[in-house]
Formats: structure tokens, C-alpha cells, sequence
């Protein structure tokens, strides 16, 4: 499904962090957010899932839609918005439980009874996440018994399971060492044949190598934003320009 | 360059006195508990009869010994017959001396008590079913009885015992099992109430009350602990109790339930405060990444944040029974104090605790009474230890499955 933010301003008490952003995201594709730390990146991926919710004292100013109903709207439901646009954190997150159960998580707290249904979807989840091979012997093990670009993939799985259309990605693999890196990387060029993905990454080769369009961003604005390829060969501000070749200060 | 200071002198100083209050602590522990052991521990070497008395019978009783229970059971009337504790059936005729002294006249007892005796032995030698309760000095060598056979407070007796008379004569009562089963049930009652109020409480503190409502409720809730019990008592008496009374329609309301209820009210600040804190503790990002799957705030709590925090609660658990089960002043002024095994939730029961505080001021110092009471503490004091032990276990348990 399509994202759009329309005129968005977002407020952390005082503090304005972000400035008026218009960004369309077309469906399945993978659009990568780049810019120095700090410039709002994740606090504008986290609007789309309405996870800023969760921060006392913030305010957004402008409207988020997905399709074509505005997420914020008072009719939306913020439980099921984020059944449809899923996330994946910085940090692999897996729960105390077993691996078995992370990914069964939120089928259950969905409701749903039939162990045939979560068996297939565990194992539909974790192939999707290119994670099956490695752990389908140790589905009842801890889910902390794994590495951290497993345990990354677990998230990913898991995220899945709930049949979402949309999966943002916060700097996903920037915890993770170059291998595990190259699988996620792998795994998102994949996905984006059945979800739109949005993945914030200081790593601009990361963005390059996985996205179809990139949104420069500095300061809370967003400086530019259009194919990868244009973004990197041929940027149109000169912010960019420095910032993707490394002239940024 | 590189040669020692002289000031560390100092910090050597101090890292010793550190190290040697580190020990007198664990050293004083130590002590309390020897000490403990050893003032209770006379209690088995004692004799089952009361000091400076013997217990006769008729030379054709066949009976070898008395338990201490028996002996109580025949002086009050409830064992008549020689037959229930394994004898011929013959009426029991239990006899103090002062019976004996009245049945004969002045000059036959003598004015010095010189024929008493004789008379003593008379006495068992003529009624078979006699069992006779008298001073050591007066039996002589020429007694025509059999004297039973001094016999030693059985480690059985007190851990077995049902009854608790530390006065009682002949033979004084030290069965704690109504003591012992009166604190466990008065603090699983407790506890029964507790738990579910305090995670409640918790719950919301940790989780849905607003940042100016949890900073004036948590310290108001942390000063609960500090109050004197001895304050949650007087609430008890005056409130609970008579509360109870009416809700229950009871002629008391002096009850376990009154001690429960006082205790939950103690315990709660406990249970409260450890267990907010180690829901607080479940990593933000556990949370988020729930809430991330749709799940919503409720079922947050209940699959993540009670579970990551479960050790925690149960560590508050275990300290809220901990303190419960050594709490002295309030549950003695409002459970009753009467030493009987409980059933119900709404009878008088007595306390190890509050055994030891009505007591100990009345028993003189090495009776038999004075040392059931210190092996009394001693097992309050091992009850407690382990309970700690527990608490400590379960808190280090590791948040993985
Ligand atoms: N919870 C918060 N409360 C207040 N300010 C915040 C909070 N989260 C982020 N900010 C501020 O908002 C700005 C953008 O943060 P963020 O979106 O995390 O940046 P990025 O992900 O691009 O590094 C930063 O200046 C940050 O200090
Ligand atoms: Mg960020």
C-alpha cells in the first residue's frame, strides 16, 4: 500500500522536529531515508506506525495516509494500523520467549487458536525471513540462544507473521556485523515483492544497494528526495551532494 | 614517578574497617542463631514431667510410660479408663498430693509432713487405678508403688505435638503445630490477599497512571512501610476486627482473617514497591516491539511486561510472606491467640511471633517454658532464612526460558 505524508510538522514539546515534509511512497518498493543523526529520520518513520503515540508531550501538525485514509484520523484504530504497517527496530528486540513463540506472538494476540494455522505461518514467517534452515530444529530454544543477525531475522519474521503491507525499518542492521548485514540486506530486496518497505540507514551504500528512491533529510526538513540512482549520481541540492560525498561538516 | 603515595595509608584504613563490619555483621548473624539454639536447645534434655515431681501408679499397672499428652488428657478428665493408653480396664484415678494430704488427719501425716510418706504409699498401693502426681522428696525408698520413668521432651512431641500449655501441670503442653500452622495460615491468607492487590496496584503504577499521580503514590505508598506495626495493629483492632465480627457474624472477631488482613495491608508496600520496580525494568524495547505487532496496551502487560517482570514479582511475593510470617505486634493484638490448629479463616489462631512476645515475659529464665520458646525463635529464624534464601534465588533467575 502507498504512504504519503502530507505537510507534516511534528513537535516534541517545543522542539520542531520535523518541518513541513510532503513525501509519497509508492507500494512495493524499498525507500531508504538518509541524513546525518539526529535529522528526524526515525521520528518521521515512527509516524507512519504511530509509534510516536507512545512519547508524552508531542504533536504532529499535517496528515499521514496510507492509501487513502489518514492514519491519524480519530476513527483508526492504532492496533491495527500497526498489524498493517509493521517495523522492525534498530536493536534486535526478540522477546523472552522461545523462538517458536516470537514469531507465533502476534498471531496469538490476534486470537488465533488452530496450532496449524501458527505452525504454517511460523514456518512461512521464518523462510520468508530466510531464517528456516537455521533454526527449524530449535524452534523450542531461546530465541536469545541465537545470533544477533538471527535474532534481527527473527524480528523480521516475526513482523511478517502478522501480514502486514508495510514494514519500516530502523537502521536494521547497523547493530550487526557485515555478513549478517549482506542477509538483511538480501532479505529486503526480496520482500519488496509483497510489502513496501521504508528503511532508515546511515549507511549509504546500504541505501544504495537496496532502495529504488531516497529521501535526504537535515535538520528535521527534507532536502531532497527521488530515484536512488539520481539521489547518488546526480543529486539536485548541494547538501546532498556533500553529505553523500562525505563533504558533510 | 611511580613510587606509592602516603595518603593511601588512608584508604587502606577504610577499606579494612569496611571489610571488618562486613564480617561483624555476618558474625552477629551468626551468633543470634547459636545463640538461639543453644537457649532452646535444653528443651530436649528436659524432663516431660514438671521439675521436682513424679508420677506414680499401682504396683499391678502394667503401663511403662505416659506420653506428655496423656498424662494432660487423664488430668482433665478426658481419659478415664487405664485401657486407652494401653493398660488393664480400670478406671484411672488421677491424685495430686493436697487429695492425699485431705484424706487423712493432721497426726497422720505428721506436722512436719514425717508420715507423709508412708501415706503416699498407702494410698497407691491400695487403688489399682491410681495414677499419682507427687513431690520427688516425700517418695522413699519403701514407696509400694511404681514410680514411671522420667522421660525427656521427644524432638516428636514438640514438632508433633497438637497442643500448647507451657503451664500446664503436671505435664506442660510444647506441641507447636498450632503455632506453626496458625503463622503459615495466617500469612497465606495474607498473601492470598496481597498478591492480587499489590500486582494491581503495581500494574497501574507501572503502566497507566499519569507521571504526577505515580510521583506522589509511590513515596506515599514507600512511608507505608515505615509505619510501626504496632499502628497497623490498632487499625486492625478498631476497624477489622469488629468488622468482621458483624460481616461474619461471629461472638469474636479477634480471627485469622482479622491477621491476614492487618498482614496484606503490611505487606502490600512491599509487594507493591519490588514489584513496580521490575515491571519498570522490562526494557523499552520489549514493549515498543509488542505494540509494534498490534498488540495492544493490555496484552503488552499480560504477555510481555508481566512475564519479563515475573521474577520479580515473585521475589515481591516471597519477601511479602517473609515479612508476614515474622510480624509479632499487629497479629497479636487482632488473630485471638488461641493455640489451636486451624481450619477456617475465622477463628482465633496464635502466631510463633506472637507466641514468643505474650510469653517470654512470663517464663522465668532456663524453665523448660523459657527454652520452648527460644527453639521457637530458632525456627522462626530458619523459616525466615529460607524464605530469604528464595527471594534471592528467584531473583537471579535469568529472564530467558
Ligand atoms: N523522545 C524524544 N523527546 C525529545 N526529543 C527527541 C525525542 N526523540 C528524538 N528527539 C529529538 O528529535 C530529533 C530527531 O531525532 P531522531 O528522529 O531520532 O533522529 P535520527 O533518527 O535521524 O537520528 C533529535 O534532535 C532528537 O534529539
Ligand atoms: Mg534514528
Amino acid at each position: 500500500m502507498k504512504l504519503e505524508a502530507k505537510n507534516v510538522n511534528f513537535f516534541y514539546g517545543d522542539f520542531h522536529a520535523l518541518k513541513d515534509i510532503n513525501m509519497k511512497i509508492e507500494s512495493n518498493t524499498v525507500t531508504a531515508f538518509i541524513g546525518p543523526s539526529g535529522c528526524g529520520k526515525s521520528t518521521f518513520l515512527r509516524l507512519f506506525n504511530r509509534m510516536n503515540d507512545l512519547i508524552a508531550d508531542t504533536h504532529l501538525d499535517g496528515e499521514c495516509m496510507l492509501g487513502d485514509t489518514n492514519i491519524y484520523d480519530k476513527s483508526i484504530s492504532v492496533d491495527e494500523l500497526r498489524k498493517t504497517v509493521g517495523m522492525v527496530f534498530q536493536k534486535p528486540n526478540p522477546f523472552p520467549k522461545s523462538i517458536f513463540e516470537n514469531v507465533a506472538y502476534g498471531l496469538r494476540i490476534n486470537g488465533e487458536r488452530s496450532k496449524s494455522v501458527i505452525e504454517d505461518t511460523v514456518e512461512t514467517s521464518l523462510r520468508q525471513a530466510a531464517l528456516w534452515e537455521e533454526v527449524k530444529d530449535k524452534l523450542k530454544k531461546s530465541a536469545y540462544a541465537l545470533s544477533g543477525g538471527q535474532q534481527q531475522r527473527l524480528c523480521i519474521a516475526r513482523a511478517l507473521a502478522v501480514n502486514p503491507s508495510v514494514i519500516l525499518m530502523d537502521e536494521p542492521a547497523s547493530a550487526l556485523d557485515p555478513i549478517s548485514t549482506s542477509k538483511i540486506e538480501e532479505l529486503i530486496f526480496e520482500l519488496k515483492n509483497h510489502y513496501t518497505v521504508v528503511i532508515v540507514t546511515h549507511n549509504m551504500q546500504q541505501a544504495a544497494r537496496v532502495s529504488d528512491k531516497t529521501g535526504f533529510f537535515m535538520l528535521g526538513e527534507l532536502i531532497e528526495y527521488d530515484d536512488t540512482k539520481k539521489i547518488f549520481l546526480n543529486p539536485e541540492k548541494e547538501q546532498t551532494q556533500n553529505y553523500i560525498t562525505g563533504r558533510f561538516g | 614517578m611511580f613510587r606509592k603515595k602516603k595518603n593511601k595509608f588512608f584508604e587502606i584504613l577504610i577499606e579494612w574497617m569496611l571489610r571488618l563490619s562486613g564480617s561483624a555483621t555476618t558474625i552477629i548473624i551468626l551468633l543470634i542463631s547459636i545463640f538461639l539454639f543453644t537457649e532452646g536447645w535444653g528443651l530436649f534434655k528436659s524432663s516431660t514431667v514438671e521439675k521436682g515431681y513424679v508420677l506414680c501408679i499401682n504396683k499391678e499397672n502394667k503401663i511403662k510410660n505416659l506420653t506428655p499428652e496423656q498424662i494432660k488428657e487423664i488430668f482433665d478428665g478426658n481419659i478415664t479408663s487405664w485401657k486407652e493408653v494401653g493398660g488393664d480396664d480400670i478406671p484411672i484415678e488421677p491424685m495430686r498430693m493436697d487429695e492425699v494430704i485431705g484424706m487423712f488427719s493432721e497426726e497422720e501425716i505428721g506436722s512436719d509432713f514425717e508420715h507423709l510418706p508412708e501415706r503416699l504409699s498407702d494410698v497407691t498401693a491400695e487403688h489399682k487405678g491410681i495414677l499419682g502426681f507427687f513431690p520427688e522428696q516425700f517418695i522413699d525408698i519403701k514407696f509400694k508403688g511404681k514410680v514411671l520413668p522420667a522421660e525427656t521432651i521427644s524432638p516428636k512431641d514438640y514438632f508433633g505435638g497438637k497442643e500448647w500449655f507451657p503451664t500446664a501441670t503436671p505435664a506442660a503442653q510444647f506441641g507447636i503445630l498450632p503455632l506453626l500452622l496458625g503463622t503459615l495460615w495466617v500469612s497465606l491468607g495474607a498473601i492470598l490477599l496481597a498478591l492480587p492487590f499489590g500486582l494491581a496496584v503495581a500494574i497501574y503504577l507501572a503502566e497507566l497512571a499519569n507521571p504526577t499521580v505515580r510521583k506522589i503514590l509511590k513515596p506515599v505508598i514507600e512511608l507505608l512501610a515505615g509505619i510501626p506495626s504496632v499502628v497497623y495493629g490498632f487499625f486492625g483492632l478498631i476497624v477489622i476486627v469488629p468488622m468482621i465480627r458483624n460481616v461474619f457474624n461471629l461472638p469474636v472477631g479477634e480471627t485469622a482473617l482479622a491477621g491476614s488482613i492487618v498482614l496484606a495491608i503490611m505487606a502490600l508496600p512491599t509487594i507493591i514497591t519490588v514489584a513496580e520496580d521490575s515491571m519498570r525494568n522490562t526494557p523499552l524495547a520489549m514493549k515498543e516491539s509488542s505494540l509494534a505487532l498490534g498488540a495492544t496496551h493490555w496484552q503488552t502487560i499480560y504477555h510481555v511486561i508481566i512475564p519479563y517482570a515475573s521474577s520479580g514479582i515473585m521475589a515481591a511475593v516471597v519477601l511479602g510472606i517473609g515479612r508476614a510470617i515474622g510480624e509479632t505486634m499487629a497479629v497479636l493484638m487482632v488473630t485471638g491467640n488461641a493455640a489451636v490448629i486451624p481450619h477456617t479463616f475465622t477463628e482465633p489462631v496464635r502466631t510463633i511471633p506472637a507466641t514468643i512476645a505474650a510469653e517470654l515475659g512470663e517464663a522465668s529464665v532456663g524453665s523448660v517454658q523459657y527454652q520452648a520458646l527460644f527453639m521457637l525463635g530458632a525456627i522462626l529464624f530458619i523459616l525466615t532464612l529460607i524464605i530469604s534464601i528464595w527471594a534471592e534465588v528467584i531473583r537471579k533467575e535469568p529472564h530467558a526460558e
